[in-house]
């Protein structure tokens, strides 16, 4: 999907990386507008999470370009990196601190002023039903209201792109649905753009776009509604398997 | 990177450094205990046996203990800044390592405040053992006192940094806690920490050289005059070289570019 926007939440072209000899992406592109919810689906070591590692400037891409909300991850990798909001696979709360001191520490981190902080976490808390935990400490949380914070957490510094990986795993089907309405609703509202990892296919299951990932590849790409009509399946899911069985059966022949 | 950002992430990683070793009480006792056995059991089962002759910074006899307190400084700063590497293992292991990495700020920034933070650490420990050393009869200078803050400080970061390093060779917590026991113990035990370079080299004209191209030892003895007072420029020297070195190859090691842990197709750091 390429909008042709300079400063689009994501836009990553011509990715590739491997691990020693073992090529883990090729050639992938992808592209994230404002205020999109697009999902990226694969199966476990499909390179998900190494796209992920890459985007956030963890590993570095052995070519291809990255640019998030027009800023170039090579170039300008302050900026680029202060237009991601995250959510990992694995939690990155820290146990030993309460849930402010876990907000006030990322916000630190991102130069927000205390007076700032205070105001933001508060509404932050607020807005995901969390104002009355603030004070307790991480290890006191159920699973869902820690991924909850994390997600709060994730647009303190008012993000241009959001960028989640498997950010559900763990979580019961009542605090899944629960956490994907939330972040549609900041797609809404503050015109954010998602790229939503995931081998959980209801959870996206009206995506604005999808792009299926298959052995670091990215095989299909489309509107959901149009991947659906164009496949004759009901459902992502169904598409998914279709989609990917059809490619690995093509392969073996 | 502008000063005020700059400066509020130096203080957020201070204080969560701060908060996580207050609340880990037993961190605090386990830090202090160590030096202290070595001060009150150590020292004073082998005073007898260990005698130390005039050798600078001291003008005088010293007792046993007296010569130890800067090795057990050093200890100290040693256990902390290999901990505070392993906390970034163990960090890197639960995912907390990455939120500080995809921080919009220069890597080596990062890594400097981290440091920097467990140093700051370091050093409430530090003088919390000389306060109850001072009862234990271990009286250096007044001036001592302060005068040691400069080389605690380049010493702790130069421990630090090399913790730092051995973490970026190292995936996963339990190869860490090998890579401890290889360089805790051996930098501690083949240096002048607990015995004056010169009875070394009357016992092994070898493990006299070890302990001379052991760069923990600069730093002992870098304390060791600051707190009486005076400056060792030499020791000073090497330990400044072997901060830079350290710390040059830590930032390489977490470039994600040049950096082990891709290539070793390891965590995400």
């Amino acid at each position: 999907m390429s909008n042709g926007d300079a400063n689009a939440s994501l836009s990553a072209r011509n990715i590739n990386f491997s691990f020693g000899r073992k090529a883990v992406l090729d050639n992938v592109q992808i592209d994230v507008p404002n205020g999109r919810f697009v999902a990226l689906l694969g199966q476990n070591g499909a390179g998900k999470t190494t796209l992920f590692s890459i985007i956030t400037g963890l590993y570095a891409a052995h070519g291809g370009e990255i640019r998030i909300g027009g800023h170039d991850l090579r170039k300008s990798t302050q900026a680029a990196l202060g237009a991601i909001g995250v959510v990992f696979q694995r939690p990155t709360l820290d146990r030993d601190l309460t849930v402010r001191q876990n907000l006030r520490y990322f916000c630190n981190l991102h130069g927000i002023s205390t007076a700032e902080a205070q105001e933001r976490i508060d509404a932050s808390l607020l807005s995901y039903n969390l104002s009355d935990l603030h004070q307790r400490k991480v290890t006191e949380l159920s699973g869902g209201q820690q991924r909850r914070i994390e997600l709060a957490r994730s647009t303190l510094h008012d993000p241009n792109f959001l960028l989640l990986d498997e950010p559900t795993v763990g979580l019961d089907h009542a605090n899944r649905m629960e956490f994907v309405s939330n972040v549609k609703a900041l797609c809404k509202e503050r015109n954010v753009g998602v790229l939503w990892a995931t081998h959980l296919m209801d959870e996206v299951e009206d995506a604005d776009y999808v792009y299926i990932l298959h052995h670091g590849k990215i095989m299909f790409e489309g509107g959901s509604g149009n991947l659906l009509e164009e496949h004759g399946k009901r459902s992502i899911a169904e598409l998914y398997s279709h989609l990917t069985k059809q490619h690995t059966d093509t392969k073996n022949r | 990177m502008n000063l005020k950002h700059a400066t509020n992430c130096f203080k957020g990683i201070l204080i969560r450094e701060s908060l996580r070793f207050l609340n880990q009480r037993a961190r605090f006792f386990a830090a202090l205990v160590r030096p202290l056995v070595w001060l009150f059991i150590f020292a004073a089962g082998f005073r007898s046996v260990l005698g130390v002759s005039i050798i600078p910074p001291y003008q005088t006899y010293v007792l046993y203990e007296e010569y130890i307190t800067p090795g057990l400084l050093g200890m100290i700063m040693l256990f902390n800044g290999m901990q505070s590497s392993l906390s970034m293992v163990y960090d890197r292991e639960m995912g907390s390592m990455r939120l500080l990495l995809i921080s919009p700020l220069p890597r080596w920034f990062l890594l400097l405040c981290k440091l920097l933070s467990g140093v700051a650490v370091a050093l409430l420990q530090v003088y919390v053992f000389l306060l109850i050393a001072w009862f234990w009869e271990v009286r250096p200078p007044v001036s001592g006192y302060f005068m040691v803050i400069p080389a605690l400080i380049l010493s702790g970061l130069m421990l630090g940094a090399l913790g730092l390093m051995l973490s970026s060779f190292v995936t996963q917590l339990e190869n860490f806690a090998g890579v401890m026991n290889f360089v805790i113990f051996p930098m501690f035990f083949a240096s002048s920490a607990l015995y004056p370079l010169w009875r070394l080299r009357d016992s092994s004209e070898l493990l006299y050289w070890v302990a001379n191209l052991n760069p923990f030892t600069h730093a002992v003895e870098f304390v060791r005059f600051a707190l009486y007072s005076q400056i060792n420029w030499q020791a000073g020297l090497i330990t400044l070289l072997c901060t830079l070195f350290f710390s040059a190859v830590a930032i390489w090691g977490y470039d994600p570019l040049r950096g082990f842990l891709p290539r070793k197709g390891g965590a995400a750091v």
